[in-house]
């Protein structure tokens, strides 16, 4: 045991001294890997954390939305068609929800107003004041406790007092949004009693979710039911597909550089070629200097894995990944002016070792084999 | 199929492995056909280069899939989210029909290419290299196992879908049901602790028999024997401590019987620090057992025995980890299923 | 205590430019004398040394050591044979640059994976034997001539080998450097090592400290001088 560590200290010593002497000619083989661990992270980390954010707006989203349907267009519901749902079994916390868009000249943005769930007793508001969002907040420079101004297309003022400002990875993750009373909604969008933007509800079993819907249906006939299904499939199929494009794309670059780590460790220059031959020639033998190749293959891996994750971390979530999002931004239009919470976990960084590592030394093993097992008594000619 | 790098990683690392694989038992072919090591000959010198090489291989191999198991069972996790009724590992298991069966493929890949890496460290230690070539006949019949995980997976992959409606552990690990989850999972606490209690105490004794050096060479050889079959019981008995008795303990709650819930952040990965003993202790118990099978050959006269007596006393020092995180686990637990 | 039996080693076997460098060589080295091959070009003295030295395996015939047979074992054994029994010095010193001569004397010894501490005494002992320890954190390439060939003679003894080998030790070497390898020859015959060096030098195979002269023609012994 100690004698196996100490060979392995020494080998790894050999290694490091190796890269020092010859590092030079593969820098840019290290710099092309590190950019390539660097993009494949940028996309791992952008998106894990946009799939996070969808989630959690997808958990807090209802079982079951039913939203009047008119020429194929959305329609106001009413009160009646709430009585319909009453009686159905299995279905839980039916209500009207009122929610709509605001374009603000003032901020040159868009928000979302809407009215909190009445089941949900953490979003209480009275008349006059408001929850908001942080892009909201720091959009308009307000801060909680300050009054919040909005003016409808209608020219309606509402003067909001800001009771809290919703924190950055909480469930409700729209930074867009303003939360204010029913009361204030109506008045400030002149929408009369008894209409609702649509009807949301929760089922208790989910496997009931597929029945429910349908009842429902034949309830309204009038109304498209939209389950949390639906929507999750609905993004599944836009996250699928722009990643799916967007890998493809890197497993063509990743094959690239697989190639090109190959023929570099293929080619290795006379000088040394010549020390592998004075080694084995002075008491090595092949599985010596595999071991010390593999070091040297590991110790380029680590190094370069290192700084492209900790630059595509950056990248990410410091700078908002200016550079891969024009690509993605189809993902960014569905959350505008997300900021993304920054976490990593160690299923990314698995994956992304796997990415990236594994390839690069499946492509140098043939390669360093073929050097380790040169002839002993090559050197003596 | 979701397009998620995890899943993309998972299915690239089976696709090189089965690869490396195929390749390897091309050349196991080439040298059992050729293999005479008396020869001097170029063609016999150059087929004990490319042994280097599928070592090499082998071991990177392994290594690989020791990970993919992990990511595996990390990643379907972590996919709980996007399946219905699914809250852990078990319902995107259960969202394929393929799910479970590519689990086990994994798992048996990892025993196999254990099997091979402990045939091939000790064939390395013989100067005539004697158990080559039963080393590349296991390299054959290994091969349609590593194809046949590698299909599983795929098959798996391709077949998910998000928002499939799945069982998840609730309904699978449930006493009264039938299948072997259920059956597992209706053990009474008291019995299955007795029961994996009992097996690492065999598997103890008779590994720290195995490995002692002093006991002459025929018991040594039967304490092997004995110490491979106690880990294989030993896994066993885990799995059904762990559904019917430990993982209640980590829920700390009476009815929760799941061996993948325990993998969660929310348990301290506490699962992983179970099974990664338990895994080791059987791979290590099985690959002593392993030499023991072999006729002793005069060149591993001292190598042999030295190197099953380690592997078995690093088998029971894996089990004893095991049980030390059992015991903790039982110890710190609010929970009071026994006695009381 | 080494001793080749009808050894043949053939070249690109089996292909149109088969070459047989050693044809049917038997051969017994005597323990602590100086051995040295001679002969025309091409005639397989290098050859027969990489046989000697388990650099490489003989394609039929017997190699045995003190008695084991060392012909059949696979590299892997080979190398451990070679590197606790031989040590070899080159025509061309064979030093990595770029390493000091300290580094250059340990390398041997990195397979084996002794202790780090006893491993560095061991290899400034060496130097210091051949009166070079001064030089020890020296890059090897900025040496004199006579410091690489002590350095490299120092490589070949760290393992402490029984037999040193050394293939043409003084054909780039100038007179003084060679009465100067000469005396390290007759300070290992000293201690009891055993030397086997290749020559065309007639310095070499006529100095006193020489044993015995065997020369080679063809791939075979011709004839043996005491
Ligand atoms: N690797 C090789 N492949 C093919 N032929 C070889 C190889 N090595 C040596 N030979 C041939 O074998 C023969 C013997 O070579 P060797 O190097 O042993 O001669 P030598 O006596 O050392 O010659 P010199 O005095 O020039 O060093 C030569 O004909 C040489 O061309
Ligand atoms: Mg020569």
């Amino acid at each position: 045991m100690g004698a196996w560590a100490t060979r392995q200290r020494y080998l790894i010593d050999f290694a490091a001294l190796s890269l020092w002497r010859h590092g030079a000619r593969s820098l840019g083989l290290w710099l092309i890997y590190v950019l390539v661990v660097f993009v494949v992270a940028s996309v791992i980390l952008y998106g894990a954390a946009i799939r996070r954010e969808a989630n959690a707006v997808l958990d807090a989203a209802p079982d079951v939305v039913a939203q009047a349907m008119r020429m194929g267009r959305h329609e106001m519901s009413t009160g009646a068609d709430i009585e319909k749902l009453r009686g159905l079994r299995g279905a839980d916390r039916l209500e009207g929800r009122l929610w709509g868009y605001l374009y603000d000249t003032s901020a040159a943005a868009n928000f979302t107003l809407q009215v909190p769930s009445g089941f949900d007793p953490r979003f209480r508001l009275e008349r006059g004041e408001a929850i908001i969002g942080e892009g909201v907040a720091r959009l308009r420079k307000v801060e909680a406790g300050k009054m919040l101004f909005l003016i409808s297309p209608a020219r309606r003022f509402l003067k909001l007092k800001v009771k809290q400002v919703l924190p950055l990875g909480s469930a409700l993750v729209s930074s867009d949004l303003v939360l204010v009373g029913e009361a204030d909604f109506r008045a400030f969008f002149d929408l009369p009693a008894g209409q609702y933007t649509d009807i949301a509800m929760r089922v208790r079993n989910p496997a009931e979710v597929g029945k429910i819907a349908e009842k429902s249906l034949l309830a309204l006939p009038g109304h498209r039911m939209v389950t949390r299904a639906d929507m999750r499939r609905t993004y599944e199929a836009i996250f699928s597909w722009r990643e799916g494009v967007l890998v493809a794309l890197l497993s063509g670059a990743l094959l690239a550089f697989a190639i090109l780590a190959f023929d570099k460790a293929a080619g290795l220059s006379a000088g040394e070629r010549r020390e592998i031959g004075i080694l084995k020639a002075i008491g090595w033998d092949t599985g010596d200097v595999i071991g010390m190749k593999l070091w040297e293959g590991a110790v380029v891996s680590v190094g370069a894995f290192l700084a492209g994750t900790v630059a595509a971390y950056a990248h990410v979530f410091l700078f908002s990944a200016p550079l891969i999002e024009p690509v993605i931004k189809g993902w960014s239009t569905l959350f505008p002016r997300v900021t993304l919470t920054p976490t990593v976990d160690a299923l990314q960084v698995a994956t992304l070792g796997f990415f990236t590592v594994v390839p690069y030394l499946a492509a140098i093993l043939v390669p360093i084999w073929r050097t380790a097992s040169a002839d002993p008594d090559r050197v003596m000619r | 199929m979701i397009l998620h790098p995890p899943i993309l990683a998972l299915v690239l690392a089976s696709l090189i492995g089965c690869g490396l694989i195929a390749w390897a038992s091309l050349f196991a072919w080439r040298l059992l056909a050729r293999w005479d090591l008396a020869s001097g000959a170029e063609s016999q010198i150059a087929l004990e280069r490319r042994t280097y090489l599928v070592s090499t291989v082998m071991a990177f191999v392994m290594a690989m899939q020791i990970g993919a198991l992990v990511l595996f069972v990390f990643n379907a996790d972590r996919m709980a989210a996007m399946f219905v009724g699914a809250m852990c590992a078990v319902g995107t298991l259960n969202a394929s029909v393929y799910g479970f069966p590519a689990l086990y493929a994994k798992m048996a890949m990892f025993f196999a290419a254990s099997l091979w890496l402990v045939a091939d460290h000790v064939d390395g230690r013989g100067r005539d290299y004697p158990l080559t070539r039963f080393k590349y006949r296991l390299l054959l019949a290994i091969a349609p196992l590593a194809l046949v995980e590698a299909g599983l997976s795929l098959a798996y992959f391709l077949d998910l879908k998000a928002d499939t409606l799945t069982s998840c552990c609730g309904s699978l690990f449930t006493p009264n049901k039938d299948g072997i989850a259920a059956e597992m999972a209706s053990f009474d606490a008291a019995s299955a602790l007795g029961l994996i209690a009992a097996a690492l105490l065999l598997a103890g004794g008779t590994g720290l028999a195995a490995g002692s050096g002093r006991l002459p060479t025929g018991v040594l050889r039967v304490a092997s024997l004995a110490h491979g079959a106690a880990s294989l019981f030993v896994f066993g008995a885990a799995l059904i401590a762990i559904v019917s008795a430990l993982s209640l303990y980590v829920y700390e709650h009476p009815h929760h019987h799941c061996p993948f819930c325990i993998l969660k952040r929310e348990y301290g990965y506490v699962g992983f620090a179970l099974y990664l003993p338990l895994f080791a202790g059987t791979a290590l118990g099985a690959g002593g057992a392993m030499l023991r099978t072999l006729p002793l050959p005069a060149s591993l006269n001292v190598a042999l025995p030295s190197i099953a007596g380690g592997l078995a006393r690093a088998s029971v020092a894996a089990f004893a980890l095991f049980a030390a995180v059992a015991a903790a686990i039982v110890w710190r637990s609010g929970l009071i299923l026994i006695g009381g | 205590m080494l001793e080749l039996a009808d050894v043949t080693k053939l070249y690109n076997q089996g292909r149109p430019n088969e070459v047989a460098a050693v044809r049917g060589v038997t051969l017994d080295i005597e323990a602590g004398k100086v051995t040295v091959l001679t002969g025309p070009s091409g005639s397989g003295k290098t050859t027969l040394l990489t046989l000697i030295g388990c650099l490489a395996r003989p394609t039929t015939g017997r190699v045995r050591l003190n008695g084991e047979i060392l012909s059949g074992l696979p590299e892997k054994f080979l190398a451990d044979v070679r590197r606790r029994t031989f040590g070899f010095a080159f025509q061309r010193f064979n030093l990595i640059a770029g390493l000091s001569a300290l580094d250059n004397v340990m390398l041997p010894a990195y397979p084996l994976g002794p202790p780090h501490r006893r491993l560095t005494a061991r290899a400034m002992e060496m130097l210091a034997n051949l009166g070079v320890d001064h030089r020890a954190a020296t890059a090897v390439e900025n040496l004199s001539g006579g410091e690489m060939q002590r350095v490299a003679i120092a490589r070949a003894l760290v393992n402490d080998p029984a037999i040193v080998i050394a293939d043409e030790p003084t054909a780039n070497l100038d007179g003084a450097l060679v009465g100067q390898f000469l005396d390290i020859v007759a300070t290992l015959k000293a201690r009891g090592k055993t030397v086997l060096m290749t020559s065309h030098d007639g310095r070499i195979s006529g100095a006193p400290v020489v044993d015995r002269v065997v020369a080679v023609a063809d791939g075979r012994i011709a004839e043996a001088a005491a």
